[in-house]
């Protein structure tokens, strides 16, 4: 229709629902219109990039389902399309909003419409980051994720949500902002910022190394990484639970997405220089934030520092520059999606109950709760890299991939492993296992219907991704080694191990 | 010049500004027979020659005019900033009626002295040497002398229309003294002459003139260091007369700043490049740290349109086609900004009509005014400048410009400087939508709600037609080259 083609529908979609539920009234029947339409519009889109789904070959490396339309001009441009990498992660998105917007029916209780309104605005601009092959475009969608979400963290946050949402949006800002400099550079240097041509061009390398800290700063903060990491904390212990989800679940891969798109093919020089920082700091965020997980009477907390951990395996597992390694870090970040999400809306359930976060206010759970604690098992296992669990291959591969590279980063990386089984282990045993003493807790129910739906098509998806990985590595197979052999044409051979 | 110089010079390119001069006149005829009660029939004359003026403008097309031997020229770019003046005037004049009927102020001078200072300010736009510059900078100034003052009864307005009379006047003054210096060492008051005389090097005297220029410019704009009465001028004069302060003489004053620097100093680039960015730098910085602590909105946006200014400047420090066009854009993108945010103050009104203008006022308003908390959201994230808002796309070329231009540390600590104004934007955020709502305000007027919602759907719906201005404004700058 008039020119546009099936992404530009994902972009579409969800703002047609979020018309469509500011349009309800605020009476009983417009609510439930309003969150049935919220929860349809998800599922609709979700089919949708099913259908995209099915158009794109996998077998292929290049960019899929383009679309070209002028914007600012015929430098600057509107251009949608989609690889094996940013395939995974579209998928990722319209999957996980229809979890969110279900577990919010409840829990929600004030200005009904605003919410999901903002969360299906928030779909359509996550949506974009992923497909968008125009960097100023790209940045659009990037940045403007931070108006619904800090208005989401704000308005529904918890008690320190204000602080929450401003230490979330100036960190966010701050480091875009350095980005935005950086691509008007590159802007001028090669005349137009369409992601296919700057692609193709190989920047000199004294410039290289200013662009890739440019984008380093903005999608280090997004990551996070170990040391600007302290929003996240924050962030999610007073997000809403959907919004922790979206939050762990997607916001955070936009980081990793952007050095595979950005960092990594068009500065390959300067990342290869820099990739011993990547390192250090990855294996810092996967040991200390371990540590600091540990210590943590929160349960929003914990998780979050775990996914500060988490995330520095992808990290490693990208600048390890090696197959392995970068398809590591896709698997990794898209199976932290599940897990992280899984585990906040785990938290969001018992949350639900006793409005507490406080890991000390619970306590053997499992005479209550069996099926919840059955649930929260798996999804702790996930997280801790169990076999047969999606978050074992993710890293497994991005030690693999380590090893390869630099085998100091991996032992110290496995030491992490062990950490992070430590305290998602002693966090389940605190809240799940041991003799129910607390009077608060004797009455409390076990998942209702609403909740196993929510939680077992995760925990189906966990174990089948943990068995069957090729599902989402024969996605990103073909486009992985293309950037892989666009770094390598970019290095003249500077690396050896790549040539194998 | 050696044109034959005709004995009548043409007067379409100015008759713009002849309707409204002629309406003008008429209106004081009509004003001082019929009284204060002809306010209204004198505003919709004004408004209706406003917008003759504008559609004649429209109507001479793309071609460079010039006349009165070459003092004075229309091209594309005068054309584009005239008419953003014509805007931020009838603005003006739409929002001020219902205010000054209910403050009991409803004076038909009002009225037709904004008409006199936007014809000194479409002057100011077409001004192409020293002398006609001067005379519509002067004719804008005291117009807007007495405009500052209207509220005479208020303590607060008499002070902030003395204050600027007084600044003003000083500032006129190095103008003048600038302009004289200039034309004893080049010989000549006319631009294109200037530039010629100025190309092969040039003497101290030159440089001081040029430096005195440009502080007398400085001060039009309210840049720092020439910005001290803005905050007290904004908080002190009525509302609708802050809005139009805020709009039509800033953009004057860029379009003549811009065509004097380019137009007759480009020659010596590298002597004022360092000036303007010291300007852009320090009102950014002052900008964005001034306006954390302030809890009155309009003094906040004093210092929020000192900070703008800086961005726009940013834009002229670069000296290329492409940093006059992204001045342009962040002209249009900053008078759609300002106009709105004015037209949500001025609907601040407690139930018994009590004129608020505190940012803890807003309490609660998404919860008590949604419109108007909708409105002023979008706003004030695009005066961040978060995309796919319009005030994204205002910094973005600026910026841009400057990044071409190599002025790499401008860029930089302008881009931060941003970050920390986010700031102060977000905390009114935060008040309207985080906190406990306040008592309500009452409905406004059907005026003001169309101003505030015609500049929150230019702001949000920008990035769609963001392909159109552009090469409006593109083709603006490049008449200046």
């Amino acid at each position: 229709m008039f020119g546009f083609g099936i992404l530009s529908g994902l972009l579409v979609l969800p703002l047609v629902g979020a018309g469509f539920v500011l349009l309800q009234k605020d009476d009983e029947a417009g609510l439930r219109n309003a969150r049935w339409g919220a929860f349809w519009t998800t599922i609709v889109t979700f089919l949708l990039s099913l259908v995209a789904l099915a158009r794109f070959d996998s077998t292929k490396a290049g960019f899929q389902l383009i679309e070209r339309k002028g914007w600012l001009g015929e430098q600057i441009v509107y251009q949608l399309g989609v690889d094996g990498v940013a395939m995974p992660f579209v998928i990722l998105t319209t999957f996980l909003m229809p979890f969110c917007i279900a577990a919010s029916f409840h829990s929600i209780r004030t200005r009904v419409k605003e919410y999901f309104a903002l969360f299906l605005l928030l779909e359509t601009l996550m949506i974009g980051v992923f497909v968008s092959l125009d960097l100023v475009l790209f940045y659009v969608f990037f940045e403007a994720g931070l108006i619904p979400m800090f208005l989401i963290i704000g308005i529904w946050g918890g008690a320190r949500r204000i602080y929450a949402s401003f230490k979330f949006f100036l960190y966010t800002l701050l480091g875009s902002v350095l980005m935005l400099l950086a691509i008007m550079a590159m802007y001028w240097t090669v005349g137009t910022t369409d992601i296919l041509k700057l692609l193709a061009y190989k920047f000199p390398s004294g410039m290289q190394y200013w662009l890739w800290l440019a984008f380093f700063a903005s999608f280090a903060v997004k990551m996070p990484m170990w040391p600007v990491h302290t929003w996240l904390p924050d962030a999610h212990v007073e997000a809403p639970t959907a919004g922790s989800v979206i939050l762990a679940g997607i916001l955070l891969k936009m980081g990793g997405y952007g050095f595979i798109r950005f960092s990594l093919p068009m500065f390959p020089e300067a990342s290869l220089y820099f990739a011993n920082l990547v390192f250090a700091l990855s294996v810092v965020a996967i040991i200390y934030t371990s540590l600091v997980a540990m210590m943590q009477e929160d349960i929003k907390k914990l998780i979050a520092y775990s996914s500060v951990a988490h995330m520095g395996f992808v990290t490693m597992g990208l600048f390890t520059l090696n197959t392995q390694g970068v398809q590591g870090a896709v698997f990794q970040m898209v199976s932290h999606g599940l897990v992280s999400g899984a585990l906040f809306l785990c938290v969001g359930v018992v949350y639900d109950r006793l409005h507490t976060r406080e890991i000390a206010a619970y306590g053997g759970l499992v005479n209550r709760m069996p099926l919840y604690a059955l649930v929260f098992l798996l999804f702790t296992m996930a997280n801790v890299g169990l076999p047969g669990t999606s978050g074992f291959v993710g890293e497994f591969l991005t030690l693999l991939g380590s090893y390869k590279a630099n085998t100091l980063v991996a032992v110290l990386a496995t030491t992490g492993v062990i950490f992070s089984a430590c305290y998602a282990l002693w966090l389940f045993a605190r809240v799940v296992y041991g003799k129910l003493e607390k009077h608060s807790l004797e009455a409390i129910p076990d998942l209702d219907r609403r909740e196993m739906a929510l939680l077992v098509p995760l925990a189906v998806l966990v174990i089948y991704f943990g068995v069957q990985p090729n599902a989402i590595l024969s996605m990103s197979q073909a486009s992985v080694d293309g950037i892989l052999a666009a770094v390598q044409a970019g290095l003249g051979g500077k690396l050896a191990v790549l040539a194998q | 010049m050696n044109q034959v110089i005709s004995p009548v010079p043409a007067f379409g390119p100015a008759l713009p500004e002849i309707v409204l001069a002629v309406a003008a006149l008429a209106l004081v005829l009509l004003g001082s027979f019929r009284g204060d009660g002809a306010k209204v029939l004198i505003d919709r004359i004004a408004m209706a020659a406003l917008v003759l003026a504008g559609l004649i403008l429209i109507d001479q097309g793309p071609a460079r005019l010039s006349t009165f031997n070459d003092a004075f020229v229309v091209d594309s770019f005068a054309r584009v900033m005239k008419i953003l003046t014509l805007i931020g005037a009838v603005v003006a004049i739409v929002l001020s009626d219902r205010f000054f009927a209910e403050e009991k102020v409803a004076r038909f001078e009002y009225t037709i002295l904004i008409l006199l200072s936007t014809i000194g300010m479409m002057m100011m736009c077409s001004a192409n040497e020293l002398i006609s510059l001067y005379l519509g900078v002067e004719l804008q100034s005291l117009a807007l002398y007495v405009v500052a003052a209207i509220h005479r009864d208020n303590a607060k307005a008499s002070e902030a229309g003395l204050k600027y009379f007084v600044l003003g006047a000083l500032s006129s003054g190095m103008l003048l003294y600038g302009m004289s210096l200039v034309y004893g060492f080049t010989g000549s008051v006319t631009f294109p002459t200037i530039a010629k005389a100025v190309t092969g090097g040039h003497g101290s005297g030159v440089m001081i003139g040029l430096v005195f220029i440009v502080a007398g410019l400085a001060f039009k704009m309210s840049v720092v260091p020439f910005h001290m009465w803005t905050p007290d001028v904004y908080e002190g004069a009525p509302t609708p007369v802050a809005a139009f302060f805020a709009t039509a003489p800033k953009m004057a004053a860029v379009a003549m700043t811009t065509r004097i620097l380019i137009d007759a100093f480009l020659p010596i680039l590298k002597d004022w490049q360092p000036i303007i960015a010291f300007a852009a730098i320090a009102s950014m910085g002052l900008g964005a740290f001034a306006a954390i602590g302030q809890n009155n909105i309009k003094r906040l946006m004093a210092y929020s349109s000192i900070g703008n200014m800086g961005y726009a400047l940013v834009g002229l420090a670069a000296g290329t086609v492409q940093g006059v066009e992204g001045v342009v854009i962040f002209m249009v993108i900053y008078l759609a900004m300002t106009i709105g945010v004015f037209a949500v103050i001025l609907a601040m009104q407690g139930q018994t009509g009590t004129r608020m203008e505190l940012v803890s006022d807003l309490a609660g308003a998404s919860r008590t005014s949604p419109g108007l908390a909708f409105v002023m959201a979008a706003l004030l994230f695009s005066l961040i400048g978060i995309p796919p808002l319009a005030g994204f796309f205002g910094k973005f070329y600026v910026f841009a410009a400057a990044i071409q231009a190599k002025l790499f540390a401008l860029s930089v600590i302008g881009i931060l400087a941003s970050v920390v104004s986010a700031f102060y934007y977000l905390r009114i955020i935060k008040v309207m939508y985080f906190d406990e709502p306040a008592p309500a305000f009452r409905n406004s007027g059907l005026e003001i709600r169309v101003v505030m919602w015609a500049s929150a759907a230019f702001v949000i719906l920008f990035a769609v037609v963001a392909g159109p201005i552009r090469s409006v404004a593109e083709a603006a700058a490049r008449s200046l080259f």
